[in-house]
């Protein structure tokens, strides 16, 4: 039997806002417990929501982005449940007319296919305080710092068939709400959180099988591993002749497995209604327009871009683009040096390296763009070859300053005085008359080949700083006298 | 629409109400006593008008993204019935 696993996304994205979606406290990351939850965050009585402007702005953004229609009349309900996290005892959210309608995003795979994922909606919302657990007194301790904070929940269609789609998926909002800016996206920091809706069928089955929804999945890589561990789960369970039964389940990464959560005795009934506190918000043309016109560059027009303008392959450019200020980066670093390809390779490679096995973030690189494209620049001009380059490379990433100083530094200056590189030819061809007399009894066609060993030595002599090129010509003329 | 006991109990669970048995029974007669009145004005024929949200038209305000709610801790947590680290306490939410 083969089985077909069928996912759908929800994301919730907390926006980038200075202050609550309906009150005007902070919502900055990181504040001393409930120093930034103001009495509309309570819900003390008497209290009134005052919606946020820049909320409504950031979800037009997305919605835009998503190709999406944008709800020029959007209302608030009150969804009802309760947990001390939730001082109201509802959440203000959207459910009839939500901000941002349906709309479609093309996603690519690592085999190059690509695959459209469809949205259902996406629509504002409060977020919820955090409750601690550890024994306080017998008690759980509440923080409502978060409270109140403003969040656009994405909810896609169960358009995707394998982990590796939900994965392309989420890291495609993820780059898409970085690029707007209206999110920092940061996953360890719960800024962007997903759940996953997993069900399994037989290929060629039509009805969806019955669900579950996998919270708590905070990482890319938990996202790949719960998706797998749940579909595992349900397809063992229906082989051996069970049924899934829809729940919520929560995703233990510790365990690599899920678990139901404590079933509650009642089912969920939510109660929804629309928010008496709040009139309709309406947006009308003009202002969708003035958002349009303010949109960046996206990440797929970027990489279209990057392909032909800078003549780089789809999926170089697809990396390149994934995050805008690697993006950036690139693009800086193209532009100075003049070498485009050069510098795609220096940045998906050695500055991709470097920052991964240093755990360094873009912004906090010890040089510039401007200093890469410095050090490609000297590759170019032939100061120094591309090996010597990669010492030059460490120096920077020791913040040892630009290419230049390095070079200076560290004399790393490619030898191309012709004098000089015939004098170390000389002395090579000296010391190897073995294998001189090899290569001038050698066939023409065996010869390059055997010229490996002369230039080896040779650039083992200058330690690396001869000119490949020019240690070539003069060899091959000296060898050819022999 | 009638409303009976176990609808009553079930909402009241929902909304962590602590109702008694009889006290369940009265609610629900007077909550389906409404609700008559709710079937009435749901007879009216209101095809083609849509909900009013206000009777003038007015819509939603809104307001600039600023900062404007200083730290209020101290004086909020003074109503509260325990707090601790900065923390509002509650009744154990998980066992």
């Amino acid at each position: 039997m083969e089985w077909e696993i069928v996912i759908g996304l929800e994301i919730h994205v907390q926006l980038a806002t200075q202050s609550k979606i309906f009150s005007g406290a902070s919502t900055a990351f990181g504040a001393d417990a409930n120093t930034q939850a103001c009495a509309i965050d309570l819900a003390m009585p008497g209290t009134l929501p005052v919606a946020n402007e820049e909320a409504f702005r950031y979800a037009v953004m997305f919605g835009l982005a998503m190709n999406s229609e944008i709800g020029q009349r959007s209302v608030f309900e009150r969804k009802n449940y309760f947990y001390p996290d939730l001082p109201k005892g509802y959440q203000t959210t959207q459910l009839e007319e939500p901000i941002v309608g349906p709309g479609v995003i093309d996603i690519e795979l690592a085999n190059g296919e690509t695959r459209s994922v469809r949205l259902h909606h996406a629509h504002l919302e409060e977020d919820a305080g955090k409750s601690l657990h550890e024994d306080y007194q017998g008690m759980s301790g509440i923080d409502l710092n978060r409270a109140g904070t403003p969040l656009i929940e994405i909810v896609s269609e169960p358009d995707m068939r394998s982990a590796e789609e939900a994965v392309a998926y989420l890291k495609k909002i993820h780059s898409i709400i970085t690029y707007l800016g209206i999110s920092d996206g940061e996953m360890s920091q719960g800024s962007m959180r997903c759940d996953a809706n997993v069900s399994v069928r037989l290929k060629g089955e039509e009805k969806l099988g019955n669900r579950c929804e996998i919270k708590n999945i905070n990482s890319f890589k938990f996202v790949e591993k719960a998706i797998n561990v749940e579909a595992e789960r349900q397809i063992e369970i229906i082989e051996d002749g069970g049924s899934i039964a829809q729940e919520t389940r929560l995703y233990d990464a510790d365990k690599n497995e899920t678990r139901s959560m404590r079933s509650k005795e009642v089912a969920n009934d939510y109660r929804y209604f629309p928010c008496p506190d709040l009139l309709p918000v309406m947006l009308d043309d003009d202002y969708i327009a003035a958002i349009k016109s303010t949109l960046p560059e996206l990440p797929d027009a970027k990489r279209d871009r990057f392909v032909s303008e800078y003549e780089l392959s789809a999926y170089d450019a697809g990396v390149l683009t994934t995050d805008r200020a690697t993006a950036d980066f690139f693009e800086t670093t193209a532009r100075e040096s003049g070498e485009p390809k050069l510098a795609a390779n220096w940045v998906m490679v050695d500055l991709a390296g470097y920052l991964n096995k240093t755990d360094t973030a873009l912004k906090d690189c010890p040089f510039n763009a401007e200093q890469l494209a410095g050090l490609i620049r000297r590759i170019k001009d032939g100061t120094i070859s591309g090996k010597i380059a990669k010492q030059v490379f460490e120096g920077m990433c020791n913040a040892e300053g630009n290419a230049d100083t390095i070079i200076e530094a560290r004399g790393l200056k490619q030898v191309s005085d012709t004098g000089a590189l015939e004098k170390m030819v000389d002395e090579v061809i000296a010391n190897n008359q073995a294998q001189v007399q090899n290569y001038v009894n050698a066939d023409e066609a065996k010869r390059p080949k055997m010229l490996g060993f002369f230039v080896g030595q040779i650039m083992k002599a200058s330690k690396g700083q001869a000119n490949p090129q020019a240690v070539n010509e003069i060899l091959l003329k000296k060898l050819n006298e022999q | 629409m009638a409303v009976n006991k176990s609808d009553i109990e079930k909402l009241a669970e929902l909304s962590r109400i602590d109702i008694s048995d009889e006290a369940a029974a009265n609610v629900a007669q007077s909550i389906s006593e409404v609700l008559a009145l709710v079937d009435q004005l749901q007879a009216v024929d209101t095809s083609g008008v849509s909900p009013m949200a206000h009777p003038l038209d007015a819509v939603q305000r809104l307001r600039r993204d600023e900062v404007t709610e200083p730290n209020q801790r101290e004086t909020l947590q003074a109503m509260a019935p325990a707090t601790e680290d900065g923390l509002y306490l509650v009744p154990r939410v998980i066992e």
